[in-house]
C-alpha cells in the first residue's frame, strides 16, 4: 500500500529543483561538517583523563547547577511577564516587548558590560544594595545564574508569550464567564494551555545557558569552582592546550545532546 | 586587546581580513570581471585585458611601489609597538608596517599555520617555542617585564601594600595560570607564600586591569607596562620578589616573510637606542 501511494504522489510536485536543494544542502552541510569534524578531531581516548580531573568536574557540575537554577529563575519571572505581555493592556506594552528582545541581538560581552554596570558594586543597584547589605554580587555562582538568566530570559519569554497569543484568549473568557477569578483562570486554563511553548522555552533557556560565555566571564569571572563554567574553562584550556579544550568541548556537546534528545522524547512527545 | 567572547581583538580582525583581501583580491577581481562581461565579444577582450592587467600587477607587486611589514605582537606590547611602527615607517618610506595584537600563543599558533606574517614578537619564551619551526632567525630579547600591584586610585577598599593582598583583607584578581602573566604569577605567590585566592582568573592581563580600573576588584596582579599605560586610574604597588620573575620578550623573523630585509631591520629596531627609550618609557625592563 505504502509503495502504490508514494509513486503515486511524488509526480504531482515534481523533483525538488536544484535552486532550493544547492543552497539546502550547502547549509546542511554548513552546520555539520564542523560538528564531525570536532568530533573527528577529538582525542577520545583523553576523555577518561578528563573527567577524572577535579577542575572538569567542577566546571561540569557548575554548568550543570547554574543552568537548571536558570531555567528555575526563568519559569518564575519569564512566566508571569510573558502573560503580562500577552494578556494585559497597559500603556508601554509594546516598548516593553521591544525591551525584551533586546538582549537577543546583544552581544554577550556588552550584557556583561551592562551588568556590571547595574549590579557591580559601583553600579546603579549594585553600589545601594553593597550599603545596605553589605552583599557583593560579581565572583559568586549567583552572579552566574544572574547572567545567565539575563541572556536566556528573552528566549523563554518571547516562547510562552507566543504559545499564550496562539492559545487565544476565547477560554480565559469562557472561564471567567463561569466565576473564575483571573489567578484561578491563570492557574488552571492560561497554563496549561501553554505548557508546551513552557517546555520549548525551557529548553531554550536552558540550552543558552549551557552555552553562555562572554556575559557571565565579563561579570561573574572566571575561578574554579564558583564561576567557571564549562565554556569559560574551554576557553581558558584552549590557550594552552587545544587538544584538552577540543575534549572538552567534545564532552560539553555530548552531555547536551544526551539532555536535548531525552527531553524531546519525555516531554514534547516528538521522536 | 581580546574580548572575552572569544573573539579576536578589532586590530587583529582588521589585519586578517585586510590579509584576506591581500591573498584573493586579484583573483576575486578577475572572477567579478569575469561575471560582469561574460555576454558579447568585446567584454571578451575586456576580460582578456583584465586578466593580463592582474597578472602583470601580481608580477611585480610590492617590488617597486608599496611595501607591507606585517609583525604579530603580544597584547602587552600596543602601546610601544604601535609607536615603533610609526618610527620604522618615517625611516622607510614607502612602507607600510600592519600590526596584529592578540595574546601570545594564539599569534604563535598562527605563525605556526603559515598566516603571512615577517615578524613575531611574544611575551615569553614559552610561546615563541611553540612557534620555533616558523622562525627564520633565532629568537632576540629585546625587553623583559615583571609584576605589579594595581589598586584603584580611589577604591572602595583602601590597598597600601601587598600585604593587604597576601593577607586575603582586600580581593583581587589575577591572570589565568594558562596565560604568560598568570604562569609568572602562580611562581611568585608559591614563592611569596600567599594563600589568599584571587576572586577571578582573568583571560589577559587586560581583562585584571579592566577590572581593577572598573574598580570592581580591590587589587590586580598585572604587568609593570600596564600599570603605567593605566596612568593615574590605579595605584601601583611593589610585590616583594616580583624582580626574581621576571617574563621575556623575544622577536624573531619568520619563516614565511615576504619582506625579510625589512623584518630583520625591524627587529634591529627593537634593540637600537631608540627602540630602548620607547620601551623604556612604557615601563619595560631591558636586556
Amino acid at each position: 500500500m505504502t509503495s502504490a501511494s508514494t509513486p503515486s504522489r511524488a509526480p504531482s510536485l515534481g523533483r525538488p529543483p536544484l535552486l532550493l536543494l544547492l543552497p539546502g544542502s550547502l547549509g546542511a552541510a554548513l552546520l555539520v561538517v564542523p560538528l564531525v569534524a570536532l568530533v573527528l578531531d577529538t582525542p577520545w581516548s583523553d576523555l577518561g583523563t578528563q573527567l577524572a580531573d577535579p577542575a572538569v568536574r567542577d566546571a561540569l557540575w557548575l554548568s550543570a547547577l547554574t543552568s537548571a537554577l536558570t531555567v528555575g529563575l526563568c519559569v518564575l519571572l519569564g512566566t508571569p511577564l510573558a502573560w503580562l505581555l500577552a494578556r494585559v493592556e497597559f500603556p508601554g506594552r509594546r516598548l516593553l516587548r521591544g525591551l525584551v528582545a533586546v538582549p537577543l541581538v546583544l552581544p554577550p560581552v556588552v550584557a556583561g558590560v551592562a551588568l556590571v554596570a547595574a549590579l557591580g558594586r559601583n553600579g546603579l543597584v549594585g553600589a545601594p544594595l553593597l550599603a545596605a547589605t553589605g552583599w557583593t554580587i560579581p565572583y559568586t555562582t549567583a552572579a552566574v545564574v544572574l547572567a545567565h538568566t539575563f541572556v536566556s530570559l528573552p528566549f523563554f519569554v518571547l516562547s510562552v508569550e507566543g504559545a499564550l497569543r496562539t492559545a487565544g484568549e476565547r477560554f480565559d473568557v469562557v472561564a471567567a464567564t463561569l466565576g473564575a477569578d483571573r489567578w484561578t483562570t491563570f492557574r488552571r486554563v492560561t497554563l496549561p494551555s501553554a505548557l508546551p511553548g513552557l517546555a520549548a522555552g525551557c529548553v531554550l533557556a536552558w540550552a543558552r545557558s549551557l552555552g553562555e560565555f562572554g556575559a557571565t566571564i565579563t561579570f561573574a569571572g572566571n575561578f574554579p569552582g564558583t564561576t567557571q563554567t564549562m565554556p569559560s574553562l574551554i576557553y581558558t584550556t584552549l590557550q594552552a592546550d587545544p587538544a584538552a579544550a577540543r575534549t572538552l568541548s567534545m564532552l560539553l556537546l555530548v552531555v547536551s545532546i544526551g539532555v536535548l534528545v531525552g527531553l524531546r522524547r519525555r516531554w514534547l512527545g516528538t521522536p | 586587546m581580546r574580548s572575552p567572547d572569544g573573539v579576536v581583538s578589532t586590530p587583529a580582525r582588521r589585519w586578517r581580513s585586510s590579509l584576506l583581501d591581500h591573498h584573493q583580491g586579484p583573483a576575486r577581481r578577475w572572477r567579478s570581471s569575469l561575471l560582469d562581461h561574460h555576454q558579447g565579444p568585446a567584454h571578451r577582450v575586456v576580460v582578456a585585458l583584465a586578466i593580463v592587467g592582474t597578472l602583470a600587477l601580481s608580477g611585480c607587486g610590492g617590488e617597486d611601489d608599496e611595501q607591507t611589514l606585517t609583525v604579530l605582537a603580544a597584547a602587552s606590547l600596543t602601546e610601544t609597538f604601535t609607536a615603533l611602527a610609526e618610527e620604522f615607517e618615517a625611516e622607510h618610506t614607502g612602507v607600510t608596517v600592519r600590526l596584529a595584537f592578540d595574546s601570545s600563543a594564539t599569534l604563535a599558533q598562527q605563525a605556526l599555520e603559515g598566516a603571512p606574517a615577517d615578524v613575531l614578537a611574544t611575551a615569553d619564551e614559552r610561546t615563541m617555542d611553540l612557534a620555533r619551526e616558523a622562525l627564520a632567525t633565532e629568537p632576540r630579547t629585546f625587553a623583559s617585564n615583571s609584576l605589579v600591584l594595581v589598586a584603584p586610585t580611589d577604591g572602595r577598599t583602601e590597598v597600601d601594600g601587598f600585604d593587604d593582598v597576601a593577607s586575603g583583607r582586600a580581593s583581587y584578581v589575577a591572570c589565568v595560570p594558562t596565560a604568560p602573566c598568570g604562569a609568572l604569577w602562580v611562581a611568585l605567590a608559591a614563592d611569596q607564600q600567599v594563600d589568599a585566592q584571587p576572586v577571578s582568573l582573568e583571560v589577559d592581563v587586560k581583562a585584571v586591569l579592566a577590572k581593577v580600573v572598573a574598580d570592581e576588584a580591590d587589587a590586580g596582579v598585572v604587568y609593570a607596562t600596564d600599570a603605567v599605560s593605566a596612568g593615574p586610574a590605579v595605584a601601583t604597588l611593589a610585590i616583594p620578589g616580583a624582580d626574581a620573575f621576571t617574563t621575556t620578550y623575544p622577536a624573531a623573523v619568520l619563516d614565511q616573510a615576504r619582506e625579510p630585509g625589512l623584518a630583520e631591520e625591524f627587529v634591529e629596531l627593537l634593540l637600537s637606542e631608540i627602540g630602548r627609550d620607547v620601551l623604556d618609557a612604557a615601563g619595560f625592563a631591558l636586556p
